[in-house]
C-alpha cells in the first residue's frame, strides 16, 4: 500500500491532507476533504474536475486565503520548505503572497477597476511590496510587460481600452512581478476565443521556460489541459479520483478512474465523427451530504458494493500514476 | 399547401448600431456605426439545425436576434415561411412569437428566481392566450416537461430555479420554449454554461426532440467541436458576415476560407503529446472592432495569404464551390492548388 510519495527534492510545493471546509446554517461542507499532492519545479499541474468539486477551493486554500465562511480545518500546506498553514495574515501577506506563490483568479481581467490605466493598477501591486521609486518600478512593469507580449504604452490606457486577450496578458504579468516561484491560474482562458485562447496557452508555456515557473492550472475542460499540463490531478465532490502524466491519461492506455474515463468521453473532439456524444447521467453529489464510499459510486457504472461503503484511498498504479478507485487496485 | 422547403430566408441582412456622436460629429452631420451584422444572407430548411459558428464579436447573437425580431434590421429581408417578416406591427409579432422561441445561454439569469417552473412554463400561456382554465394549461406543462424528460412533471412543476441543477434549468428553458408548439426555436449558446458532463446529455435532448416534433432550430455557438456533432449546417462568421458556410464535415474536414483554418487548429483536443509544443496559431491578433471594418475582404488584415488583391477589390462574395459548400474568399482556388 503505497501512498503518494513525498519529500522530493524536485517538490517547490507539497500539500499534505488539506482539509477545507465551509461552515454553513445548514452544516458542513467539506470543500476540499483530505487531498495529498506536490507539484514539481517547473512543471505544470493541470486540476481538472466538474463545477464544485473543489477546484478553485484547493487554489485559494494553495494562497492561504479561503473565502468566508471557509476556513482551513487541517494539514499542511508546505511551500519552498516551509509550512504556511500556521503562519499569521500579516507574514504571509509580507513574505508569502504574490511574493512566493500568485494567482491569476477566474474571470480577474474583467475586474480591473475601470477609472484607472494600467500603469496605476500595476504600480500599486508593486509599492505595496516594493520599496521602490517610480522610476525603478516603471522599468519593471515594462520589463514585464515585455514578456507577456505587450509594448510599455499599454501602462498609459484604460481597461476598456484593451482587448480580452490584452487583459488576461496585464493581469498574468501583474502575477509575475514579484518573481513567484509558483502561479496559480484558474480558468484563465476560459472567456476567451479559441484562437486568443491559443495564444495565451502559448504564453504560458513560453514563460515556464523563460523563467523557470511552476503552475497550477485548474479548468473544467479536459481538452484544454491535455495542451498545458505535464501532469493532471482530477477532482471529485472534493477529493483527488486520479493524477497522472500527460501520457498516462491521454495516451493509448489511458486514464484509469471511470470519472476520468467518463469525463474525456464526453470532452467533444473536432477531429472524430461521432453519432453519440457521451455524457454522465446525474449531478455532483451535495456535499453537505456527501455519499457514503467512493464520492463518485452513484455515477459509475462499474461500481460494486464494496464502492458504496468503504471510500478508496489514491495509491500508486504505476509511476507517477495514482488512482483511487476499488476497481482499479 | 405546397409550402416551400426553406421556413427561413435571410437576404442581405444588416443591423448597424450607431455610436455616440463627438461634438464635431454633431455639427458636421456625421454618423458612425458599429456594423454587427453586415450583409447576411442564408436559408433555413425545414427540419434542420442550422449552426452559427464565431467568434465573441462576429454578429452571431445580434443575428439571432434580428431573426426573433427583438431587434429591427437596418437592411435586408427576412422571409420566414414565405411571408415577409423583416418589418412586423404588434398583433403580427405576437403571432410571429408563437413560432419563433428562444433558448438563452445562461440558464441561471434566464428564469425568475420567484417562479416555480410551473409559473413560468404558465407565463407564455396567459400571455398568449392558450388554454381555458389552470387544468387545460396544466395539461400542457405536463406535456412539455415530458418532453424534456423532466420527469415526472408534477415533482419539478412545484419547484423553484434554484432547485434544479443547471441542466436540469436548461431543460426547463426548452420546455418553455416548446410550450406554445412553436415551428422555429433559436438557441444562443445553449450548452456553455453546462458542464461538460453534462453538456451532451442536454444537446442529445434537444435532437431528439427536434426530430419528435419536427423542429427546425437555429444553433448559435462560439464552439466549433459541438456544432460539428450537433448541426445539419454550419456557416461561420467573422465580423458580421458569413465568410464559410456548407455541411459540418466540409466545412470542419475541407474548409477552405483560411479563418475557418485558423479556427480549427486553434481547438484544442485531448490528446497526449501536445504539452511540450508551441501550437501554430496561423492567424495573429483578435477581431477588430466592428466600427473600422477593414476595406476589402474583411479578414485580409490577419490573414496570413493576403495578396493586394483582397484590400483593393471590394468584399469578395459567398460562392458556391460545390455540394453546398459556399466560401467568401477571392484566393480560395489558388490556396487550394497551393495546398495550404
Amino acid at each position: 500500500m503505497e501512498k503518494i510519495k513525498m519529500k522530493d527534492e524536485r517538490n517547490v510545493l507539497e500539500v499534505e491532507n488539506l482539509k477545507l471546509y465551509y461552515k454553513v446554517s445548514q452544516g458542513l461542507v467539506k470543500a476540499v476533504d483530505d487531498v495529498t499532492f506536490f507539484l514539481r519545479k517547473g512543471e505544470t499541474l493541470g486540476l481538472v474536475g466538474e463545477s464544485g468539486c473543489g477546484k478553485t477551493t484547493t487554489g485559494t486554500a494553495l494562497m492561504n486565503m479561503p473565502t468566508p465562511p471557509g476556513y482551513i480545518a487541517g494539514g499542511k500546506i508546505i511551500l519552498d520548505g516551509e509550512n504556511i498553514v500556521p503562519l499569521k495574515e500579516t507574514e504571509i501577506r509580507k513574505r508569502i503572497r504574490w511574493e512566493k506563490i500568485s494567482m491569476v483568479f477566474q474571470g480577474a481581467m474583467n475586474c480591473l477597476t475601470p477609472v484607472y490605466t494600467i500603469g496605476k493598477l500595476m504600480t500599486e501591486t508593486l509599492q505595496e511590496h516594493r520599496d521602490m521609486e517610480k522610476e525603478e518600478a516603471q522599468k519593471v512593469m515594462i520589463k514585464y510587460l515585455n514578456y507577456v507580449g505587450l509594448s510599455e504604452d499599454i501602462l498609459r490606457r484604460y481597461p476598456h481600452e484593451l482587448s480580452g486577450g490584452m487583459k488576461q496578458r496585464v493581469v498574468i504579468a501583474t502575477g509575475l512581478f514579484l518573481e513567484p516561484k509558483v502561479i496559480i491560474c484558474d480558468e484563465p482562458t476560459t472567456a476567451l476565443d479559441v484562437v486568443v485562447q491559443a495564444q495565451i496557452i502559448n504564453l504560458l508555456k513560453e514563460l515556464k521556460e523563460k523563467l523557470d515557473l511552476s503552475f497550477i492550472f485548474i479548468t473544467h475542460d479536459l481538452a484544454t489541459e491535455a495542451e498545458v499540463s505535464d501532469r493532471i490531478q482530477v477532482m471529485y465532490g472534493g477529493r483527488i479520483m486520479e493524477i497522472g502524466t500527460n501520457q498516462q491519461i491521454y495516451g493509448e492506455q489511458g486514464a484509469m478512474h471511470p470519472y476520468t474515463r467518463r469525463l474525456l468521453e464526453a470532452t467533444p473532439r473536432l477531429h472524430e465523427e461521432v453519432e453519440e456524444l457521451a455524457f454522465i447521467p446525474g449531478t455532483p453529489p451535495d456535499l453537505l451530504r456527501p455519499p457514503e464510499g467512493c464520492k463518485f459510486h452513484e455515477r459509475c457504472d462499474v461500481a460494486m458494493d464494496k464502492c458504496k461503503t468503504q471510500e478508496p484511498e489514491l495509491k500508486e498504479v504505476e509511476d507517477d500514476h495514482y488512482v483511487a478507485c476499488w476497481r482499479c487496485q | 399547401m405546397g409550402k416551400s422547403d426553406y421556413i427561413f430566408k435571410v437576404e442581405n441582412l444588416q443591423k448597424w448600431f450607431p455610436t455616440r456622436r463627438t461634438m464635431k460629429e454633431f455639427f458636421a452631420g456625421e454618423q458612425r456605426h458599429v456594423k454587427a451584422v453586415d450583409g447576411v444572407s442564408f436559408k433555413i430548411k425545414r427540419g434542420e439545425i442550422f449552426g452559427l459558428v464565431g467568434e465573441s464579436g462576429c454578429g452571431k447573437t445580434t443575428t439571432g436576434k434580428l431573426l426573433m425580431k427583438l431587434l429591427d434590421p437596418t437592411g435586408g429581408k427576412i422571409e420566414f415561411d414565405e411571408q415577409d417578416v423583416t418589418y412586423l406591427e404588434k398583433e403580427e409579432l405576437e403571432k410571429y412569437r408563437q413560432d419563433v422561441q428562444m433558448i438563452f445561454q445562461d440558464p441561471y439569469a434566464s428564469m425568475n428566481p420567484r417562479f416555480k417552473l410551473r409559473d413560468a412554463l404558465e407565463e407564455p400561456l396567459i400571455i398568449h392566450k392558450v388554454g381555458k382554465n389552470r387544468t387545460e394549461r396544466n395539461v400542457r406543462i405536463r406535456k412539455a416537461l415530458n418532453e424534456v424528460r423532466l420527469q415526472p412533471p408534477e415533482e419539478f412543476m412545484s419547484r423553484f430555479p434554484h432547485m434544479l441543477s443547471g441542466g436540469q434549468r436548461q431543460r426547463g428553458a426548452t420546455a418553455r420554449s416548446l410550450i406554445l408548439n412553436p415551428k422555429m426555436i433559436v438557441a444562443d449558446e445553449p450548452v456553455s454554461m453546462i458542464d461538460l458532463s453534462t453538456r451532451a446529455e442536454i444537446l442529445h435532448m434537444m435532437k431528439t426532440v427536434q426530430r419528435e416534433l419536427g423542429l427546425t432550430y437555429l444553433y448559435i455557438t462560439h464552439d466549433l467541436s459541438t456544432a460539428r456533432y450537433f448541426t445539419d449546417k454550419i456557416a461561420v462568421m467573422y465580423l458580421g458576415r458569413i465568410v464559410e458556410m456548407g455541411e459540418p464535415d466540409a466545412v470542419i474536414d475541407e474548409s477552405r476560407h483560411p479563418y475557418t483554418k485558423a479556427l480549427i487548429t486553434a481547438v484544442c483536443e485531448p490528446k497526449a503529446g501536445k504539452v511540450n509544443r508551441i501550437k501554430e496559431v496561423p492567424i495573429k491578433g483578435e477581431v477588430p472592432s466592428a466600427e473600422n471594418v477593414p476595406k476589402g475582404c474583411r479578414f485580409h488584415p490577419r490573414c496570413p495569404y493576403a495578396v493586394a488583391e483582397c484590400w483593393e477589390k471590394e468584399e469578395p462574395e459567398l460562392v458556391d464551390i460545390g455540394g453546398g459548400h459556399f466560401v467568401a474568399c477571392r484566393r480560395h482556388e489558388k490556396l487550394k492548388k497551393e495546398n495550404i
